[in-house]
């Protein structure tokens, strides 16, 4: 059906920006701007997914123009899920984010540049989730990662600028990769419109469909961090500060899986589980796990885990049917939450311990019980233990390797070494930095900058936030039975197809 | 926007040649160790893409407004506007690489890019002194 709506989510942002831009003098109104905007933001995701489960994906025709004419926006129940979540992580973050500034500048100092480009951001963010056509998505993903430039290098230290200039040059390259795989589908198709090509590409050769294929996997394969293009990401993430690291690691590279899951399963649908994919499923988590392995440096573990766990959802993805799509789906909701969770309590690990290295903590557990619940419960989670959201994902994925032949049946396999292989890891972090004997907090080398680090002065927002995140995540296993109900429909939605070009072309399609 | 008005019969086998080397050209540069160059790599790899989005449109000399040509045989407008949209996105990109590659020079005094952390950590394992060759200290040993 067609309404107004999916642009909202979109245009709150930017509107929202440029208002913090105009208050530029009141910090106090640009924080409230930001929040409402984002709170506002979420209200119609929620809408979204609701009418998109009700009643068929919610399109939205730019300019009155219909597709595939004009630029659509879609919000399905894909998009409607992942976008909500998102929107919650990120409106979590942001609360963390001020508080941590008001604690860290007072009420002093202006900083004119952060809350706009985070709500720039978050509208790069929400137009990639809805947008139904390849140029805008492509257009998404520059504004997206245009303000993640800009959130990375604000600190402008050494280390940062080191980190940015590989994280700028890789995706850069890949955006042009993604510039040059549009050109190639346009000069084949004559269209850009998502539901358009999917009816148009199923008349090419298989040659050529194939090469589109690959190059669209490579494309969000380099922005998702799938091995063996995975090596950005653990130099660049830990180099910003905790907010904004975990702002990334819950969205930037989710936005790239689900253009990677948009893209391969509407365009370039399989009838039987993807070899290719399995590979590189397989290779991601094991690469990422090991990598995890060998990390002193919190984050660093961190980020490797995360790289770790995009596999998981790759497999979702290789199993292509709809069991495998809807774990995959739902992986993907419960990752952007654990994941910036986990970031926000290294990040208030930090704060307290004065250092990132997990050989100079100790004793967390007896100094600090609270932030020991913080990193337990997201641990397991992350883990898969039940009765969490891990393992309620994890379950679906397992079930559907399992009843999708010998191959994925394997890689199934995999799934729970990598899960062991993850528990290891978060082990590790917990006898080194909540075990042992309590240590001294480390000097805070830069005094005068933004980050304050070695104190025991953390305001409580900081606290709420992360345990948001983590209730966000407990719910997703207390609402588990009717959160996978609305991601067998979305997996059902994608092997089909139909509904997506009919709600979209107005007719069902060949 | 069917595929009669767009596609050009055959292709133009100067302008894949000149696409192919823009592209070599670019890749070749952005595996060079200085951010000069491999910002050059940016420029020329943006080019060669922008080029074949205008390829993509169809044959050149047919401009894409009413009352001039024919709208039967006219340049397709759309690669057109995706490749004016690319050019302003690679040049604002660029602008912000030149301004990262000046803040590098004026705290390193250059403009490389550095090995990644799993690279130095090897290249010490072999040869214990290699850490000190920078003279910055490594992140995992800094504390923030």
């Amino acid at each position: 059906m067609t309404s107004a709506l999916p642009t909202l989510p979109v245009l709150l942002p930017i509107l929202g920006a440029a208002l913090a831009v105009v208050f530029a003098r009141s910090v106090t109104a640009q924080r409230v701007v930001a929040l409402t905007t984002l709170a506002c933001v979420a209200t119609v995701a929620a809408v979204l997914l609701v009418r998109a489960d009700r009643f068929g994906p919610v399109v939205a025709a730019m300019g009155g123009w219909a597709p595939p004419v004009g630029i659509a926006l879609v919000a399905d129940r894909l998009s409607g899920l992942l976008l909500l979540v998102s929107t919650l992580v990120a409106l979590a973050v942001l609360v963390y984010a001020i508080s941590q500034r008001i604690a860290d500048f007072g009420r002093r100092m202006a900083s004119t540049a952060f809350y706009p480009t985070y709500l720039v951001l978050s509208a790069g963010v929400s137009l990639a989730y809805l947008s139904g056509d390849l140029f805008t998505l492509f257009v998404s993903f520059e504004i997206m990662l245009t303000a993640s430039y800009v959130l990375i290098t604000r600190r402008s230290t050494v280390g940062t600028i080191r980190a940015a200039m590989t994280y700028v040059t890789v995706s850069l390259l890949s955006s042009l990769l993604f510039l040059t795989a549009i050109a190639m589908v346009y000069a084949a198709t004559a269209t850009v419109n998502l539901a358009d090509l999917s009816e148009r590409l199923d008349t090419l050769s298989p040659g050529l469909r194939t090469v589109l294929a690959l190059l669209l996997v490579v494309v969000f394969g380099i922005k998702a961090a799938v091995v063996p293009l995975h090596f950005w990401l653990p130099d660049s993430y830990p180099n910003a500060p905790a907010p904004v690291t975990a702002l990334f690691a819950g969205l930037l590279t989710k936005v790239s899986f689900y253009a990677m899951v948009r893209t391969q399963t509407l365009l370039f649908p399989h009838e039987r589980p993807w070899t290719l994919m399995l590979w590189l499923a397989v290779a991601t988590m094991l690469v990422g796990a090991l990598g995890a392995l060998a990390q002193n440096d919190i984050n660093r573990l961190l980020s490797f885990l995360l790289v770790s766990h995009i596999g998981f959802m790759l497999f979702g993805l290789a199993v292509f049917d709809a069991r495998g799509l809807s774990g995959a789906t739902l992986y993907a909701a419960h990752h952007i939450t654990v994941l910036a969770t986990l970031f926000l309590v290294s990040g208030l690990i930090t704060r307290r311990t004065g250092t990132v290295a997990l050989d100079r903590m100790g004793g967390l557990a007896k100094t600090a019980p609270a932030l020991a619940v913080l990193f337990a419960i997201p641990a397991l989670t992350l883990a898969g233990l039940p009765p969490t959201a891990g393992f309620v994902a994890k379950l679906q994925l397992l079930q559907a390797g399992a009843a999708a032949g010998v191959a994925t049946t394997t890689v199934a396999a995999v799934v729970i070494v990598a899960s062991l292989l993850t528990l290891y890891a978060l082990t590790k972090v917990w006898v080194r930095a909540f075990w042992g004997s309590p240590r001294p907090a480390l000097e805070d080398p830069d005094p005068d900058d933004e980050l304050e680090v070695g104190t025991a002065r953390t305001p409580w927002p900081m606290y709420a936030a992360t345990a948001g995140l983590v209730v966000v995540s407990l719910s997703i296993a207390a609402f588990a039975g009717p959160l996978s109900a609305v991601t067998g429909r979305a997996g059902v939605d994608l092997v089909e197809r139909d509904t997506y070009q009919v709600a979209v072309l107005g007719s069902p399609g060949p | 926007m069917t595929p009669e008005l767009t596609a050009a019969p055959t292709i133009n086998l100067v302008m894949a040649l000149t696409i192919g080397g823009l592209f070599g050209v670019g890749f070749y540069l952005l595996l060079q160790r200085s951010l000069m160059r491999v910002l050059i790599g940016v420029v020329v790899l943006g080019h060669g893409t922008n080029l074949l989005l205008q390829l993509v449109g169809g044959p050149p000399g047919r401009p894409p407004i009413i009352g001039d040509t024919p709208p039967e045989t006219f340049a397709d407008p759309l690669p057109q506007a995706l490749a004016l949209t690319a050019v302003v996105i690679t040049f604002a990109l660029t602008t912000f690489l030149l301004a990262l590659g000046y803040r590098s020079f004026t705290l390193l005094g250059d403009d490389e890019v550095q090995d990644d952390l799993e690279d130095r950590r090897i290249a010490r394992t072999r040869r214990p002194s290699a850490s000190l060759e920078n003279g910055d200290p490594d992140r995992d040993e800094d504390v923030r």
